[in-house]
């Protein structure tokens, strides 16, 4: 029973990593750009829903909306800002640019609030705890699971259904060609960071409904952690960030269930080096050589 | 003749850095220079040292590392362990500071190496974070609340590792070695194709590269009284790594320029710590912007004395292979 | 043919990369101091072929014998000791070194000082980087670049580029050249100058050169031998005259340039 628990657990952690790994692979299959700030995005997005259920006495529902709003637009003015100009420098040049911003954003925030911790009310989601099975379940997670596969599964309808989704898929394949086809790469990458940003900004309202504490430097490590569930899956491919923020979440909560909390984090930089050691092109990549 | 030529130029400096230090150890020795600038100093020679060696691995190999502050940790604890736990000579620590550190460094460089560009940036950030949980996980080092150490950096220790490293390094790369690693950071397909043994030259840059953090690790950790993990996290990485893109990549003495500059800078903004991170962010980007090959790009400092005597039309310009 | 042994040999070689199969079946010959053409349609498997021969890609099928050597499975720069090198279709120069040094760069792999000594500047380390230098001078003589020596390469002009990327690739001392397609990207009068090069480093450096080349007057011009590649594998192989005759030939080109 202890194992399924832990299981669940590790589906809800795995539920918040992917969504924020969709983002970080969205942007890398597009721009080809590990989008450090991405962490930062989905911080930020903790702050706007918390903010917004205290000062402004929303709901869940109303502050995630609202959360993921305001993140869509920070990508993209990030992108705007930082990223474009950089399209055609160096791989190095715009991963250092994309440092710079995630620090930016880190201490800016700090600056402007100051670094203390917020706690999210306990009150905003029902606390119920259902029981299947001897596995107690609480409410709380129940809301967090559908919520993040609602959004999951709107976003393949967006990526597989609609114009944009196409263009995105386009500019991903090969944007010259797709610049030639006529279709806007520009508006088509911003939009990628919207959408990437969006769903960021929707895992820090929930994971500051579920673990309650939220501050400023709170989004480096599940940053990098999607990030790693992003390669784990195969960067660049969408169900890939999904299974590897699942697969990410179920492991640490095994090892935490193992009672080696402290060594969460490091197993997941391992993961990290074993899967870029063994299979860089990750579970679901195909394997590409550069060209001569 | 050339090589006479090469050996005055190389003793000319000598002399001149054994001035600079004499001048320096008359100062602290007649009570001159107060704890503030002598501490100041100890920081912007280790901050060098951790610069140039990085910029052996980014600048010249072209292999982009950004976990250095993981090298500069199995370094310190390495020779804090060395004087504290098994009272051996502060040398003697140092040394093996760097050793280990090197150590490190082959054991992550052999498998990761062979990723390119962004994976490979990602992997040894990875390495850092390992190494810094590891710490925070070994009771035998404290865990989290960190060691003890005693304060047994001076002036003779931190100047003589500072020149050892530049020396070490530039000899390096103004050889054949070195033309190889810049090579494979010119064009890694090119350089293979030429006869370049590549995975070898970019572990054997990483490995020296991490040598020398190491042997910083040894002086930070003596500098100070007590080293935590907390102190060699991503944040330390990124200190280094700005000397390296700032001074320009491929630059060693723009690394050396940009590593006094902003140890300055940090000094006088000691007190305002999110200041400063916003200062060197808002910096970050708009070098990238606007100068991405950074203070000096390729070029040395020399090359510009150079570029002025070749107008006379003799070229004798030995120096162009650090690029 | 002759009845020595050829100085490579490429039996039955291919390579597939997941289900496509790139090349299938290739064999090729090539005899000591031969020079010979591989042409074919764009797409037909000319670079694929050129990146087996020097370890970039491994063959999943076939062999490869340079000499007496096998070379499947080394490494590029194995390769390259063992006296293959090559150039590039989109030339790949070391851009921020200077023309020296990309010659010098070449020139690594007789270097006999370690990097020990080269850290410590024992007396090897000078007088092994003198003896590359020089060579790498002398050698830039024979091409007459040592106007440009202390050039960054990424500012020569094209052309001379073109000229370097072939002198540093001489100067790693290789028994078999491949050239990929030198003549990109050329006038008539650099392309002239191009065969006259050629011409001369063969007879110069007793050289054995595999040449790809659109440029078919070029091709027909210098090449003893041709093969046409098309679709991955080979159509025809023969005199130039036999070549501009083939129907096999003929039509790959034509059904290029319908389709």
């Amino acid at each position: 029973m202890e194992l399924i628990q832990q299981l669940v657990n590790g589906i809800s952690l795995g539920s918040i990593y992917a969504l924020i790994a969709l983002g970080y692979t969205m942007v890398y299959g597009i721009v080809r750009l590990i989008n450090f700030a991405h962490g930062d995005v989905f911080m930020v997005g903790a702050f706007v829903g918390f903010y917004a259920v205290t000062s402004l006495d929303l709901g869940f529902f109303p502050a995630l909306l609202l959360a993921m709003i305001a993140c869509a637009l920070l990508g993209v003015f990030i992108e705007r800002i930082a990223y474009k100009p950089l399209r055609n420098a160096t791989r190095i040049a715009a991963l250092i640019t994309a440092i710079g911003v995630s620090l930016l954003i880190e201490y800016g925030t700090i600056y402007v609030r100051g670094a203390q911790p917020e706690a999210y009310p306990s009150t905003l989601l029902p606390a119920k705890s259902i029981e299947i099975f001897g596995v107690t379940i609480s409410s709380q997670a129940l809301l967090i699971l559908c919520t993040s596969i609602v959004l999951m599964i709107l976003l393949q309808l967006i990526v597989h259904k609609t114009k944009i989704g196409k263009a995105m898929r386009a500019v991903s394949y090969d944007a010259e060609a797709a610049r030639l086809m006529g279709i806007n790469v520009d508006n088509t990458i911003s939009a990628t960071f919207a959408i990437g940003s969006a769903l960021a900004g929707a895992a820090g309202v929930i994971f500051g409904v579920y673990y309650i504490k939220i501050e400023p430097l709170m989004g480096i490590i599940p940053g990098l952690k999607a990030f790693i569930a992003a390669v784990l899956g195969g960067i660049g491919i969408i169900p890939g960030a999904m299974v590897g923020g699942l697969v990410l979440g179920v492991i640490e909560s095994l090892v935490s269930g193992l009672g080696y909390s402290l060594w969460r984090d490091g197993v997941a930089f391992i993961v990290l080096i074993l899967i870029l050691i063994f299979r860089p092109s990750g579970l679901f990549g195909k394997n590409v050589k550069e060209k001569v | 003749m050339t090589a006479f030529k090469r050996i005055n130029g190389f003793w000319l400096s000598i002399v001149l850095a054994l001035v600079f230090f004499a001048v320096v150890q008359l100062l602290i020795s007649g009570g001159m220079l107060n704890s503030f600038y002598i501490n100041t100093l100890f920081f912007m020679a280790i901050n060098i040292i951790l610069a140039v060696s990085l910029h052996l691995i980014i600048g010249i190999t072209g292999q982009f590392s950004i976990g250095h502050a993981g090298f500069l940790a199995v370094g310190a604890y390495a020779s804090a362990i060395m004087t504290m736990k098994l009272q051996m000579p502060f040398a003697l620590a140092l040394l093996v500071g760097g050793v280990a550190a090197a150590v490190a460094g082959l054991l992550i460089g052999i498998p990761t190496l062979r990723l390119k560009g962004d994976y490979l940036a990602i992997a040894t950030l990875g390495f850092g974070e390992i190494v810094r949980i590891i710490l925070l996980n070994v009771e035998y080092v404290g865990g989290a609340s960190g060691m003890t150490v005693t304060h047994l950096t001076t002036w003779p220790w931190v100047f003589f590792c500072l020149l050892m490293t530049i020396i070490v390094i530039a000899n390096f790369t103004n050889s054949t070695h070195g033309r190889a690693c810049i090579s494979i950071r010119e064009d890694e397909i090119a350089a293979d194709s030429m006869g370049i043994n590549t995975t070898y030259y970019k572990v054997t840059a990483f490995v020296i590269g991490s040598f020398f953090a190491g042997i910083a690790g040894g002086l930070y950790a003596h500098n100070f009284y007590i080293i935590q993990p907390t102190n060699f996290g991503f944040l330390k990485s990124f200190d280094i790594l700005i000397f390296v893109v700032l001074g320009g990549l491929g630059s060693m003495s723009g690394a050396v320029i940009a590593a006094i500059l902003l140890t300055v800078v940090s000094t006088f903004l000691q007190d305002y710590p999110e200041t400063r991170m916003i200062i060197y962010s808002i910096v970050l980007i708009l070098v990238m912007l606007y100068r991405p090959k950074g203070l000096l790009g390729t070029q040395e400092l020399t090359s510009f004395f150079r570029l002025r005597r070749a107008v006379g039309g003799k070229q004798n310009d030995n120096k162009h292979t650090v690029a | 043919m002759t009845t020595n042994t050829p100085l490579l040999k490429a039996d039955n070689v291919g390579i597939h990369f997941g289900g496509l199969k790139a090349l299938s079946g290739v064999n090729i010959e090539l005899n000591a101091g031969e020079l010979v053409g591989l042409i074919g349609p764009n797409g037909a498997g000319k670079t694929t072929f050129f990146n087996l021969l020097t370890g970039v890609y491994e063959p999943t099928e076939g062999s490869i014998v340079l000499g007496n050597d096998k070379l499947n499975g080394l490494a590029p720069y194995q390769i390259t000791r063992k006296g293959i090198s090559r150039t590039f279709q989109n030339i790949r120069l070391f851009g921020e070194l200077s023309v020296l040094d990309n010659v010098k760069v070449a020139y690594h792999s007789l270097a006999r000082h370690s990097i020990f000594s080269s850290i410590f500047r024992l007396p090897s380390h000078f007088s092994g980087e003198k003896e590359i230098e020089e060579k790498a001078i002398e050698f830039l003589k024979i091409f007459k670049l040592e106007s440009f020596m202390y050039e960054k390469a990424k500012n020569l002009p094209y052309g001379q580029q073109r000229r370097l990327e072939i002198a540093r690739a001489l100067a790693a001392h290789p028994k078999l050249l491949l050239l990929d397609e030198p003549a990109a990207g050329m006038n008539p009068q650099e392309t002239q100058e191009l065969m006259n090069l050629i011409a001369f480093i063969r007879e110069r450096f007793h050289l054995t050169i595999l040449l790809i080349e659109h440029d078919m007057p070029l091709v027909m011009g210098v090449c003893e031998r041709i093969y046409v590649l098309d679709h991955g594998q080979l159509i025809a192989h023969g005199t130039p005259e036999e070549i501009r005759n083939n129907p096999k030939v003929i039509e790959a080109y034509l059904g290029e340039e319908i389709s």
